[in-house]
């Protein structure tokens, strides 16, 4: 109400119609979330029986998992294998259908689109595979892979421009445009991916999702991969979900990271926050385990060593799923389901989101056994009461 | 039989400071449809007992093949060794008769393989696996050898090992699967433990887990290992000393202290600067340029020129032998080489 009187001189100016007409899709400027993910839950049926089926119970691959993914930023996504964070990729694509909550874009509800109206949204999100010698068909040429996705949008490039259209994307991703007539098995690991980067853009989508894009890399090669996708953000202003097992890399790429374990996200931050202020105990475990490339740090370092595997996600612990290889567990730890939110109790940079009755940051040096014992202080019902 | 007994004389009979195993020059080939592909040229390594000497590489250095020929598992053909000696305990593997060479393998140099799922038979259960050790290499019964598999499972803390002996691989979790194949390789006491990359599929809390474990075995049971890996950080973490390879040469040895603080090959040079530090956030990561060699077809001269940002001509024509590099006053640095001809500019530059 009080804000049409300001606008109202500003509507003189004629620009300001311009891109409302033009614009296919609605702008999201940034900072504002482009993908709302709520809830999400995909449980893959365990089934016995071959006639008649019966469903005798479910990999909860992901269960109950929340975030948003904001305009031009790139969200890591870490966790061990089986965590769900592929899955995860997969459901947001809409390649596997969710169980259950839901996947908003850009405020579009698409868990439940289908049709037309699915196809555009898919238009908009991408995704780069990790294996870049099963993801590209052996059979085509580079200029088939990369323009195939035209034949699906033909509305992106028309027909004698899809060519030119191909060219110009090998010349984006840094491959000689002449190498368009060749095969995937003429080209390196790192080509290879630079190839399956250009698929992804192809459609100039707003969202890529890139699924471990450097772990079948080499090392020295892995940089420059990194660099390209980098690079193509700021290009083209796109929105990364960065699903990776290096943290280190996930460190340097992302804006924020989310840490997953079982199925559920059990903390999620800035990258400063998750790496020098985490305060679930997983993601500091997880932290602690990554081998440092410093030999000066092998006497100093203060190596939480976990016990034991991850547990099954057909049948995860009840309460916190990490309890089972937890120092800290409590038997509120059983009982409880602990929220992604942030604890009250803490302040400062330890303040942000994680799914721990106990969240503390760790204390470089001393036993980590000990800070759990003074969990009746630091609970969160009394942390409230004094303030 | 007697080349057993001589070669397995006890652990206490080699003089100290001798090195448990030296490679020697050695050079493999493979012949292939394209070509001859020139895996290993020319390595010579040294490893001594308790020692961990580390063997970093990309896919293709020639890392796994150089360690495939130590132990006599080089697939022959199309593989051939062409050149070289590889002494174990001094005596020479390569004109050793094929007998002699089987009592070596397993009872005394033992080998940890990546991906254990493949490396163990899914149709047998871990613990016959095991014991067909003790009953191939020491005769002993199958009850006796089932209660060596048992404790063996104990050792290397796999949980109600009792109850899982007749488990079958598939039933195993990946950490769990890795730790049976440590305790294959550690069955027969071996002086030597070659690992190819023995977490690299593993997670990294699973990963520490395994780590550890060798780690504590070896120095334990007073073990050599050969730790072959591209994880700048496992090395970091369980290295005494590092051989930097490349295309099938070893381009630069040191002991891992001195490698990660000063590197003195370009290569090396190049993969510690492209591993993403903190104060880097939002800039470019220092990438090597290129692609590693293509082996049918391996640069003249050094194999890292076309990618190196110091080459010069001579680099382009002379290949650079591997030499003893000094410190700044002249002064000898123990254990360190490097194979590039401006190692003076890369060291101290």
């Amino acid at each position: 109400m009080t804000a049409d009187g300001a606008s109202a001189p500003g509507a003189a100016v004629p620009e300001e119609t311009v891109p409302e007409e033009t614009a296919f899709v609605q702008e999201v400027p940034r900072g504002e979330p482009i993908l709302e993910v709520r809830d999400l839950v995909k449980h893959f049926p365990l089934t016995q029986g071959i006639l008649f089926k019966k469903q005798v119970g479910a990999v909860k691959a992901v269960d109950g998992v929340s975030f948003d993914l904001m305009q031009g930023e790139t969200l890591g996504i870490v966790g061990e294998s089986g965590c769900g964070k592929s899955t995860l990729a997969k459901v947001l694509m809409n390649l596997e259908p969710a169980t259950g909550g839901s996947v908003r874009y850009k405020g579009e509800e698409i868990s439940r689109l289908s049709g037309s109206g699915l196809k555009a949204v898919r238009r908009n999100i991408q995704m780069v595979f990790q294996d870049p010698y099963t993801s590209l068909n052996p059979r085509m040429t580079v200029g088939d892979i990369i323009g195939e996705p035209y034949e699906i949008h033909p509305e992106v490039a028309p027909k004698g421009d899809r060519r030119k259209a191909v060219q110009d994307l090998l010349d984006v991703v840094g491959l000689n445009p002449e190498y368009i007539n060749r095969y995937p098995h003429q080209f390196s690991g790192g080509q290879r991916q630079r190839i399956g980067i250009a698929r992804g853009l192809a459609l100039k989508p707003e969202v890529i999702i890139c699924d471990e894009p450097v772990s079948a890399l080499d090392v020295s090669v892995q940089a420059q991969v990194i660099n390209l996708l980098e690079q193509l953000q700021g290009e083209f202003n796109l929105s990364y979900m960065f699903i990776a097992h290096d943290l280190s890399i996930v460190r340097h790429i992302s804006d924020r990271v989310g840490v997953m374990y079982l199925g559920r996200l059990v903390e999620i931050g800035s990258d400063a926050e998750i790496y020098d202020h985490a305060t679930h105990p997983y993601t500091q475990a997880l932290l602690s385990a990554v081998p440092v490339p410093d030999p000066t740090a092998r006497e100093s370092r203060d190596r939480i060593v976990l016990t034991g595997d991850v547990p099954s996600p057909a049948n995860p612990p009840s309460g916190c799923r990490f309890r089972t290889r937890c120092w800290k567990a409590q038997q509120r730890c059983e009982d409880e389901v602990p929220l992604l939110v942030s604890p009250s109790w803490l302040g400062g940079a330890a303040r942000h989101d994680s799914a721990c009755h106990f969240a503390a940051e760790r204390e470089v040096g001393q036993g980590a056994a000990e800070r759990g014992n003074g969990q009746g202080a630091a609970g969160p019902e009394d942390g409230q009461s004094p303030d | 039989m007697d080349a057993v007994e001589v070669i397995g004389g006890g652990r206490e009979s080699l003089a100290p400071g001798t090195p448990l195993l030296e490679v020697e020059d050695l050079h493999v080939e493979f012949h292939t449809r394209d070509g001859v592909a020139k895996a290993v040229n020319g390595v010579s390594y040294a490893v001594s007992a308790g020692e961990t000497l580390a063997v970093l590489g990309e896919s293709g250095s020639g890392k796994s093949v150089t360690a495939q020929a130590v132990m006599g598992i080089l697939d022959m053909p199309p593989g051939r060794i062409t050149s070289g000696r590889i002494l174990f305990r001094g005596e020479d593997l390569l004109t050793m008769g094929a007998n002699a060479r089987r009592a070596v393998r397993g009872q005394k140099i033992a080998m940890i393989f990546q991906d254990a799922l493949s490396a163990l038979n899914p149709v047998l259960s871990v613990g016959y696996q095991l014991g067909e050790m003790f009953r191939t290499h020491h005769g002993v019964s199958r009850k006796e050898a089932r209660e060596k598999a048992v404790e063996l499972m104990d050792r290397v803390r796999i949980p109600a090992a009792k109850q899982r002996v007749g488990d079958f691989p598939h039933q195993f979790s990946g950490g769990m699967r890795q730790r049976i194949m440590i305790a294959m390789a550690l069955a027969l006491e071996p002086d030597l433990i070659i690992a190819d990359e023995p977490t690299t599929a593993l997670d990294v809390t699973v990963q520490a887990q395994v780590m550890d474990l060798l780690a504590e075995l070896q120095s334990e049971f007073n073990m050599g290992l050969i730790l072959i890996t591209h994880d700048l950080g496992v090395v970091a973490d369980v290295a005494d000393k590092i051989a930097v390879m490349y295309a099938g040469r070893i381009v630069e040895s040191a002991p891992v202290h001195e490698l990660y603080a000063r590197p003195a090959h370009p290569y090396t040079r190049g993969l510690l600067d492209s591993i993403p530090r903190l104060d880097q956030k939002g800039q470019n990561l220092h990438a090597i340029k290129g692609l590693p060699p293509n082996l049918l077809r391996i640069p003249e001269g050094c194999a890292f020129n076309p990618r190196c940002d110091r080459a010069q001509d001579r680099c382009r024509s002379e290949l650079p032998p591997l030499v003893p590099v000094t410190g700044e006053h002249g002064e000898e640095l123990v254990g360190r080489r490097s194979a590039c001809h401006y190692w003076r500019e890369t060291l101290h530059g």
